[in-house]
């Protein structure tokens, strides 16, 4: 039996051990802002994989999760700071709201598909945006909200990237769960032909509010998360360039792999902050990037690897 | 001649139980703007009764097919399945109800593996599918269920194959199978054997006569050869409207049939 759920669960047991290896030894070597920088790439590395559920599994592309995440964001440092609140209130009300955003969302988004799919989700986070940028009284308009800082017992730079490290492992290790459960299945049936899955007694809507509901309260932990570690939010932590670049990353590590994220995730925050160090054109070398992806690798680095594994298994 | 066909609170006698009617249609009509691609069809179709459609292309019976089903609601008209009236029911809701389908282009989930596609055949009437982190994995009860349409269908072997990488009679083998493994009361064949090889034909025609007798077929089919071999009634469209019914035999023989499938009924319409 325990044999048997091993080898079902292989490919994510291995990919936890791996990032959990890689991540785990960074405080052991790294300086104190090479830590901030893993525990980035944890936070989107979530924010990427809640996108991949719905864009590898459910063949929907949201551009609308950068809203959800930057939603929770909001909350948590408007909490904490504005009404002086305890950080796990605030983390849990961050996550609720981001969940209940991302319902409303899923409500309207869960009966299109496509390229409707794809401009419902954007107009819906541009609303997001629009109402961070304007409400002045509340979200602090264009300058944000300033937060204050984390507790105590979480200011440790290392403390807090073991943590950030705990919850996105145990999270990556629910959300494979659910790609591979029953649920999970009828997403990918739904990618595969939606007209079927009606003929076949399913309401396909009532999945896609159901699978949006739920990448959006994963999103919500990360920008939960987000908010902890950056300690300021602006409209620029909701706009489309936040769901853009957790889409991107999803594709750079490979769309329906779920791990891939991590390695999406860190090819771009590393990419950002060294690259940048150098030229403030670093949206540039990310474009490239992209491209070179798009052309050589379409699956992305994971979905490569995994086609080289596959094609090695049958010759 | 068909009333309201209600549900019997006790089990009814076999002999009842064979002429109840399964499907009742009332003057229904399916409109696309001025077009009107079925026009007033009424049919009553019984227990066990093995039905075609048949007409020419265009004749409206995909589109009648699609209105039975629930894909697209009927204009003006009633559809009845099992005494329930499901006009305005849309098609998962029949399908729990007891209806199932084959589509006559062949719609299946192409990236997923045979037993996935039958898994989630068998899941669509079941609560099972808003399992959120149970296992995927089906139960025996379920596997047992999958194996017996599989083997139905010829394609036990097949299990483990990705749909897109079967050959085209074993995809539309396929689509039967999933049309079975739901139990279903009634059971709609869009053209079973379009696009097979005569060898294939075959595999279909035996599938189709060693279904269960007490499940209703109704299938739309082009080959009177089959149509003959298969069915008890045969019910006529053409430009969407009713044109004749009969058993087998006396429709391949019926002037008007033969005029239409022939291109001489043009003053008809």
């Amino acid at each position: 039996m325990l044999v048997d759920s091993f080898a079902k669960n292989r490919p994510a047991i291995i990919a936890i051990a791996i990032v959990l290896l890689v991540f785990g030894i960074v405080p052991m070597f790294g300086s104190n802002y090479q830590i901030s920088i893993a525990t980035e790439i944890l936070i989107f590395a979530l924010l990427a994989m809640s996108i991949d559920v719905l864009a590898g599994f459910a063949g929907r592309t949201s551009l609308g999760h950068g809203a959800i995440f930057g939603a929770s964001t909001y909350v948590v440092v408007y909490w904490t700071s504005v009404v002086g609140g305890s950080p796990i209130v605030a983390v849990a009300l961050g996550i609720l709201a981001a969940t209940l955003v991302a319902a409303v969302f899923g409500m309207l988004a869960s009966r299109v598909s496509g390229v409707y799919f794809l401009l419902l989700t954007l107009a819906l986070g541009m609303i997001v945006w629009g109402v961070a940028l304007r409400w002045t009284s509340v979200s602090g308009g264009e300058n944000g909200l300033r937060g204050v800082g984390r507790p105590e017992w979480l200011n440790d730079p290392t403390v807090f990237f073991y943590i950030c490290l705990g919850i996105v492992l145990t999270l990556s290790a629910v959300i494979w769960r659910l790609v591979q459960s029953p649920f999970g299945l009828t997403l990918r049936g739904i990618r595969d032909s939606e007209s079927r899955m009606s003929s076949l007694g399913y309401g396909c809507a009532t999945h896609m509010f159901i699978a949006f509901t739920t990448t959006g309260f994963f999103a919500g932990v990360a920008g939960a998360l987000y908010a902890l570690f950056n300690n300021f939010v602006s409209p620029s932590t909701v706009q489309l360039s936040q769901s853009v670049e957790g889409l991107l990353m999803a594709i750079l590590g490979g769309i329906g792999t779920l791990f891939g994220a991590f390695i999406g995730a860190a090819a771009i925050i590393l990419l950002e902050n060294f690259v940048s160090q150098y030229t403030a054109r670093w949206p540039m070398v990310l474009g490239f990037m992209f491209i070179a992806t798009m052309i050589f690798a379409p699956e992305g680095v994971l979905g490569a690897i995994r086609r080289i594994f596959r094609v090695g298994k049958k010759s | 001649m068909h009333g309201e066909a209600t549900r019997l609170p006790t089990a009814p006698k076999k002999r009842d139980k064979v002429s109840d009617p399964v499907l009742i249609l009332d003057n229904v009509v399916v409109a696309f703007g001025a077009l009107k691609a079925v026009k007033d069809i009424s049919l009553t179709v019984k227990s066990g009764e093995r039905r075609a459609i048949i007409g020419p292309n265009g004749a409206g019976k995909t589109t009648l097919f699609n209105a039975i089903t629930g894909v697209h609601m009927p204009t003006s008209g009633r559809v009845t399945f099992n005494g329930v009236d499901v006009s305005r029911k849309s098609a998962h809701v029949r399908t729990r109800l007891g209806m199932s389908r084959t589509f006559q282009i062949t719609n299946l989930f192409p990236t997923l593996t045979v037993s996935q596609n039958m898994q989630l055949a068998l899941m669509g009437t079941s609560s099972r599918k808003f399992s959120l982190l149970g296992s995927a994995e089906p139960t025996d009860d379920d596997q047992e269920r999958i194996d017996d349409a599989l083997g139905l269908s010829k394609l036990r072997e097949r299990a483990g194959a990705e749909v897109r990488d079967l050959s085209y009679g074993e995809q539309r083998q396929l689509e039967m199978a999933m049309a079975l493994v739901s139990k279903p009361k009634l059971l709609l064949l869009d053209e079973p054997a379009a696009g097979l090889s005569p060898a294939e034909r075959v595999i279909v025609t035996d599938i189709v006569q060693s279904l269960p007798r007490d499940l209703t077929v109704i299938l739309i089919e082009h080959d009177m050869d089959l149509v003959l071999k298969l069915v008890d009634w045969v019910t006529c469209l053409n430009n969407g409207e009713f044109l004749a019914e009969g058993s087998p035999d006396s429709i391949s023989k019926d002037q008007k049939v033969q005029d239409v499938y022939l291109g001489k009924a043009r003053d008809h319409a």
